[in-house]
């Protein structure tokens, strides 16, 4: 069956496409990408003035939380948390219950990928055996498996020689190291970014060098390795800073940015709502130099990706002491309309920009298909309101856990619809999308 | 800058859960109360119905000798019942949240709750999900109001005003929540607040308070109005924070032969308990200066005080 998405304003920055074409997808796949493609025996949707067609997008960092935490989020519903915020695929951390050290979680996961079939989510395996810092976990089962990327997330990996060996090791797979950057002698019991409002909140801090300390610790070590090394949800300017001094190195290493890292700053420990635990998170919001650094990484292209770092948690899990609940807020659901709100209708960057950041940097990052509409690729699209009026409400959202700190928060710019493999998986029902999708 | 002696009656907010976001006039009127308060002390019988029909209840997380007799005294004095709710009996024992504890204490429908926690903002979280009025006891490393508030009594006992005084606060700045009260009241207040301490115990940005900091104690001591020593828990040698007692004793310990570059009518407190000689030498402690035992016995008059204003003061006795 085809179907013609007619109209759109189509940005496909990898074959060099900007500007009104019509879509042909045939089955799970792109048919073609032209001007007044023939209409004759397909579903033309008509795309309503002003709306984006683009390659999917991909959360390449997002807790999935299953197995095992299931109160927190499944596949399910994670997944279908991701469609409603754009994404057409979600790379999901190993930190589950038990560790995805080993082929069968990996095997468990993309199982209730498949029954819930929504977004495309690709396994990502743990460096070590239960992610202990020890042992290296079996890497090419985890590849054979579907693993796309080693990581220790919630923690860096244990020690420089580990590192070492997880990149050489996955190096002769192409598989990318992905680092949780943290120097744990730093980070103490710390619970916030450590400047003046940590200090004034009586909140233990954790200094940017704690991040920048294990970016540049990974970043040696891919030097050394000759292997891919990522950084992931980069907070601290110190740490943009070893990023770009390696990049121009020639060093093979990439980063990623989260929305609230771009977004938030550490005055929001006590502004509105003081000891809000939605804003803990680690690496947590830092102070307005580093916030902006991030802002200009991805302007000046040092940033590869924006990811989420979707962290749900039980509302009961955070409804507790500031420095007993834990780390992380929801991500999927308000990427988008944070990145249009904050990035593009700011001016800070062009739309084709937003779509490398979300859609072809994460895919070539991970090696995986996506973050193409070439002819024959997977009809996997994102259709984008770019004006449309988004206003962030925590209880309707998609994901099990309600955990942000954008409740209420009204922005510019938002998901329409979400394609995956030609199908359609969910449609906005704010925006007026055209029928037939 | 001196407080103008405005007339209010009353605190705009229904809680005390820190110095920050109080008034110059917020203060005075504390301390002013607190003055009326005091004279209840010296009398015969001790006890006014100020608070009659008032249930309290001091809720404590962190074990406290001073503090929690302090505020019993003080809600006996005022006549309310009051009901004393430690950790060691409490059901937090049993895993129960604070959420939920704070909950059942206030389906009972006290009208004040008295919190003390090891968590800095669990006054805040409480004050979201309680009516009854909260009144933070000590949060944490984040703030211990009426320890800011009897201090600033026990000065204005023995110096015409507070603006202008230099104050030195000496010690563990990093995790003292009688620090941050203290610089919030006393910079709020016109005085010149110098804080001192081993640069591995000043939080970050400390000087965006307003706030002179220093690790040299004599330019911190000199000319000096008050001196306030800050206690050093023991446990921080193993966070490497100072080498040995001993040093620090040696670098930032109060002495009498420091003491001599303070004003000749300097005044010596120490928030409690005290560690003699590592943060101050008894000399010191026990001298002419030393205020020590006063801010003890002013904190009686002081918690009155914030009790009868957040009880609604003289609005409430006049319906009871």
């Amino acid at each position: 069956m085809k179907k013609l998405l007619k109209g759109g304003r189509v940005i496909d920055p990898v074959n060099g496409i900007d500007g009104e074409y019509d879509v042909l997808i045939d089955g799970d796949r792109i048919a073609r990408v032209g001007r007044n493609l023939p209409v004759d025996g397909v579903t033309v949707v008509e795309m309503p003035r002003g709306f984006v067609i683009c390659p999917g997008f991909i959360d390449m960092h997002v807790h999935l939380r299953e197995p095992g935490q299931e109160h927190k989020e499944t596949v399910a519903t994670g997944t279908a948390s991701a469609v409603a915020g754009g994404f057409t695929a979600v790379a999901c951390m190993p930190n589950t219950v038990p560790v995805n050290d080993n082929a069968n979680v990996t095997s468990y996961i993309l199982a209730k990928a498949a029954a819930a079939n929504l977004a495309r989510v690709y396994p990502i395996g743990a460096v070590s055996r239960g992610s202990k810092g020890e042992l290296l976990a079996d890497i090419a089962e985890l590849r054979q498996a579907g693993c796309v990327a080693i990581t220790d997330d919630g923690h860096p990996v244990a020690t420089a020689l580990l590192l070492r060996r997880a990149l050489e090791y996955a190096g002769m797979f192409d598989m990318p190291v992905i680092e949780h950057c943290e120097d744990p002698t730093l980070k103490g019991d710390g619970v916030a970014h450590e400047g003046f409002h940590a200090a004034a909140l009586g909140l233990r801090g954790i200094p940017g060098a704690c991040e920048a300390l294990g970016a540049e610790r990974g970043i040696l070590m891919a030097e050394l390795t000759g292997s891919s090394f990522h950084v992931a949800h980069m907070s601290a300017r110190a740490s943009l800073r070893a990023v770009r001094k390696g990049k121009e190195a020639g060093i093979r290493v990439t980063c990623e940015v989260a929305p609230h890292h771009f977004t938030l700053t550490d005055e929001a420990l006590s502004t509105p709502i003081p000891y809000d635990t939605n804003t803990k998170m680690n690496p947590p919001l830092r102070e307005l130099a580093d916030r902006d650094a991030m802002i200009q990484g991805i302007v000046d292209g040092t940033v590869d990706v924006i990811a989420t770092d979707h962290a749900p948690h039980h509302y009961d899990e955070k409804n507790v002491e500031f420095d007993r609940a834990p780390f992380g807020i929801v991500g999927l659901e308000t990427a988008v309309p944070l990145t249009f709100d904050r990035l593009v209708h700011t001016g800070l960057i062009p739309l084709s920009k937003m779509i490398q950041l979300l859609s072809v940097n994460p895919a070539r990052v991970l090696r995986i298909a996506g973050g193409s509409l070439a002819e024959g690729a997977l009809a996997d699209i994102t259709i984008l309101a770019p004006d449309m009026p988004v206003r962030i409400a925590a209880a309707v959202l998609q994901s099990k856990s309600k955990n942000t700190p954008f409740d209420g928060w009204e922005l510019r710019g938002g998901v329409a619809a979400t394609i995956v493999g030609g199908r359609t998986v969910y449609l906005n029902p704010g925006a007026p999308v055209a029928r037939g999708l | 800058m001196s407080a103008p002696a405005t007339a209010i009656t009353a605190l705009r907010s229904r809680h005390l859960l820190g110095i920050a976001g109080m008034t110059p006039e917020e203060i005075t009127l504390v301390l002013d109360t607190a003055t009326a308060m005091k004279e209840i002390g010296s009398r015969t019988v001790k006890k006014v119905p100020a608070l009659r029909g008032k249930t309290v209840v001091n809720l404590f997380f962190e074990p406290s000798t001073r503090t929690r007799t302090s505020f019993e005294i003080a809600e006996k004095r005022l006549s309310a019942d009051t009901l004393n709710v430690a950790i060691g009996t409490s059901s937090v024992v049993k895993g129960e949240t604070l959420v939920d504890t704070a909950l059942n204490i206030e389906a009972m429908q006290p009208d004040m709750i008295v919190l003390r926690h090891s968590s800095s903002g669990t006054c805040h979280l409480l004050s979201r999900i309680c009516k009854s009025a909260i009144i933070n006891a000590g949060d944490g490393t984040h703030e211990h109001p009426t320890q800011a508030l009897l201090d600033a009594f026990t000065i204005r006992e023995r110096k015409p005003t507070l603006a202008g005084l230099k104050v030195a606060i000496v010690g563990d700045l990093l995790h003292s929540r009688v620090l941050r009260s203290n610089i919030l009241l006393l910079t709020t207040m016109g005085a010149d607040v110098w804080v001192c301490g081993p640069p591995t115990l000043i939080p970050a940005d400390i000087r965006r308070f307003g706030v002179t900091a220093t690790s040299r104690i004599d330019e911190a001591v000199e000319g000096a109005d008050v001196v306030m020593m800050l206690r050093i828990q023991l446990e921080r040698m193993e966070g490497a924070y100072f080498p040995s007692l001993r040093e620090y004793f040696n670098v930032f310990g109060m002495t009498e032969a420091r003491l001599r570059l303070a004003k000749p009518d300097v005044l010596i407190m120490h928030p409690g308990p005290m560690n003699r000689g590592v943060e101050i030498a008894s000399e010191v402690a026990d001298g002419p200066y030393s205020v020590i035992l006063d801010q003890v016995a002013n904190g009686v008059a002081v918690r009155m005080a914030v009790l009868y204003l957040l009880a609604g003061g003289a609005d409430h006795e006049e319906t009871t």
